[in-house]
């Protein structure tokens, strides 16, 4: 049996690969609490990245593309629009399944895109890890849903602030960097942080579907899966992970929290929004 | 399925692709389609009977009924949901073999839990042991729905509580005026009501519903999914329909299917909120009276 602390120093780096702990995984009736613990924290460390890397990229593009669908032309419009339907009206697992079957049928040595004066040759071997390929389904899905929220906010920034905009003589891009933007994102901002505290959530599915884990490395939910299917007792690794979870989710919610401050800061205590955590939808 | 089916090889294409179309396989991918239907059709009455008990809980003057409520809702809410359908089938499982056993088995004196182990004794086995195939797999779906109707009823518990406090105060008032018991009231004013709030919240959560469906593959269910990974799979020459990876196909067509069951629940929640809102006190129904000749 190991002690604990032998299990930290075995597990507690175990899910960025072999060479960061012990070579396998624990199995039957070796295993004990504090690998559970360990093991299961260290997967944790995926979520984070998956969860981080695609809020953000996925918070500028979906600006895009919440303006694209805004926008009154519809050869804008309609691409966005039918991007987010695409996106929201789909299960997130399925993306997955179907991405990495694309992913896995573009050739190995990579695509090469003229561009006139040189060629860019494009790694598309990467796209098949769940590192790569897994993220860039999840920024694609953050994306769209963002962009619907952000989309309702933008129909309801009150007409009044657009019009002191215009008083103010302000237009084009700075008419939007310092009246649009700002009051979209106070106005989404509430379920904003709802989306992201999905997607941290939806994070769980990378590995179960089609993406394989490298080396037994993989994200927490991957290894509570992988110790239930070990001890046939689904009473430990799963509140494990739930707790893991709602800790996560907790400060995510104190994250925003601190941003929804600094976009409020201008207006009286009680015209505040005030954020709640509204757990309404799986992908 | 044709009559000239029996060598595929040597068939023209159209032809190659009718018999593909129709192989035994092929005919169990479709079932599976009806088989998520099937889920949604049971699950959905389930999980509105479900989140109907969690609002008349968390809606109860009870302490302990309304603590119940007030827990079931929070906890399901709180947790990532995938955990909850990967361990409510097992506990549930391993729950109804453990009281079996006590039942069928008193006087057994080994621990159920020997190691990593769970031990019942045979007459304890839930399905029976020797059950033939289609047992296992009625159970394994019956699993599914509660886990589904657990989970989907603690939304469906929090969205039916905030309509029920929505129907307007004054209705319940003017019920009291007339004479009427608190659970004639809620019968006979609030029940009646307080559909029309509740609607945009249940829709969302049947399109919610609609998309956890693939996740019947992970409890270990032939369904879609699983079918479309065998079927699309490389098929070599061993095989009497060989081709190369047509995963990207059968994916793109359960995607198409996704997109027409949401957009197409869409349509028809809308209708209903139409139908709904006729005769209400809301902007919406007014508009409806206004615009009637």
């Amino acid at each position: 049996m190991r002690t604990c602390l032998e299990s930290l120093q075995g597990y507690g780096l175990r899910a960025l690969g072999r060479q960061y702990g012990e070579n396998l995984l624990p199995r039957g009736l070796d295993i004990t609490l504090c690998d559970q613990i360990f093991l299961i924290g260290s997967g944790l460390m995926w979520n984070i990245y998956f969860a981080a890397i695609a809020i953000v990229i996925g918070f500028f593009l979906a600006t895009g593309v919440a303006l694209a669908k805004f926008s009154q032309n519809r050869w804008v419009n309609r691409p966005a629009s039918a991007f987010v339907f695409i996106f929201r009206g789909s299960p997130l697992f399925i993306q997955f399944f179907f991405f990495y079957a694309v992913f896995i049928l573009l050739p190995r040595s990579g695509v090469d895109i003229p561009l006139g004066f040189t060629t860019l040759t494009l790694d598309t071997s990467a796209l098949t890890t769940a590192q790569v390929g897994g993220l860039v389904v999840l920024v694609l899905n953050t994306t769209a849903y963002s962009a619907e929220l952000f989309y309702g906010a933008l129909r309801s920034i009150p007409k009044g602030d657009l019009e002191a905009a215009d008083a103010y003589g302000l237009h084009g891009f700075t008419k939007f960097r310092r009246i649009v933007f700002p009051s979209m994102l106070r106005l989404a901002w509430p379920s904003y942080t709802n989306e992201a505290i999905f997607l941290t959530h939806s994070t769980t599915l990378v590995f179960l579907s089609a993406f394989p884990a490298r080396q037994q490395s993989g994200e927490a939910f991957y290894y509570a899966r992988y110790f239930v299917d070990q001890t046939f007792n689904p009473f430990v690794a799963y509140p494990i992970v739930a707790a893991y979870f709602v800790a996560l989710t907790l400060a995510i919610i104190g994250i925003f929290a601190l941003a929804n401050l600094r976009l409020n800061r201008h207006l009286p205590r009680e015209r505040r929004q005030r954020l709640w955590f509204r757990p309404q939808y799986i992908r | 399925m044709f009559s000239f089916c029996t060598d595929p090889s040597s068939l023209p294409d159209w032809q190659w692709f009718a018999c593909y179309l129709t192989s035994a396989t092929h005919l169990n991918f479709y079932r599976a389609f009806g088989v998520v239907l099937l889920l949604l059709a049971i699950t959905a009455p389930a999980a509105l009977a479900m989140g109907m008990l969690g609002a008349l809980a968390l809606r109860s003057r009870v302490p302990p009924l309304n603590w119940l409520g007030k827990g079931y809702v929070n906890i399901v809410r709180g947790v990532p949901d995938i955990v909850f359908f990967l361990f409510v089938p097992i506990a549930l499982g391993q729950g109804i073999e453990w009281v079996m056993h006590h039942i069928n088995c008193p006087d057994w004196d080994q621990p159920i839990r020997q190691g990593n182990d769970f031990i019942v004794c045979r007459d304890a086995k839930v399905p029976p042991v020797n059950s033939p195939r289609w047992v296992y797999d009625i159970y394994a779906f019956f699993m599914a729905v509660v886990a589904f109707a657990l989970v989907f009823g603690a939304f469906v518990a929090n969205t039916l509580y905030g309509a029920m406090r929505a129907v307007p105060q004054a209705q319940i008032e003017t019920a009291e005026a007339y004479g009427m018991t608190r659970r004639q009231a809620f019968r006979r004013i609030i029940l009646p009501q307080m559909w029309v709030y509740a609607l945009p919240g249940l829709s969302n959560i049947w399109q919610i519903l609609t998309k956890a469906t693939p996740l019947l593959f992970l409890l270990g269910i032939q369904d879609i999914v699983y079918w479309a990974r065998e079927l699309g799979g490389q098929k070599t020459s061993l095989f009497t329909y060989p081709h190369p990876d047509w995963r990207v196909w059968y994916f793109l067509v359960l995607l198409c299917f996704y997109l027409t069951l949401t957009w197409a629940s869409e349509r028809a929640f809308g209708r209903l909120n139409d139908r709904l809102s006729r005769g209400q006190a809301t902007a919406a129904g007014e508009r409806q009276r206004k615009a009637a000749p």
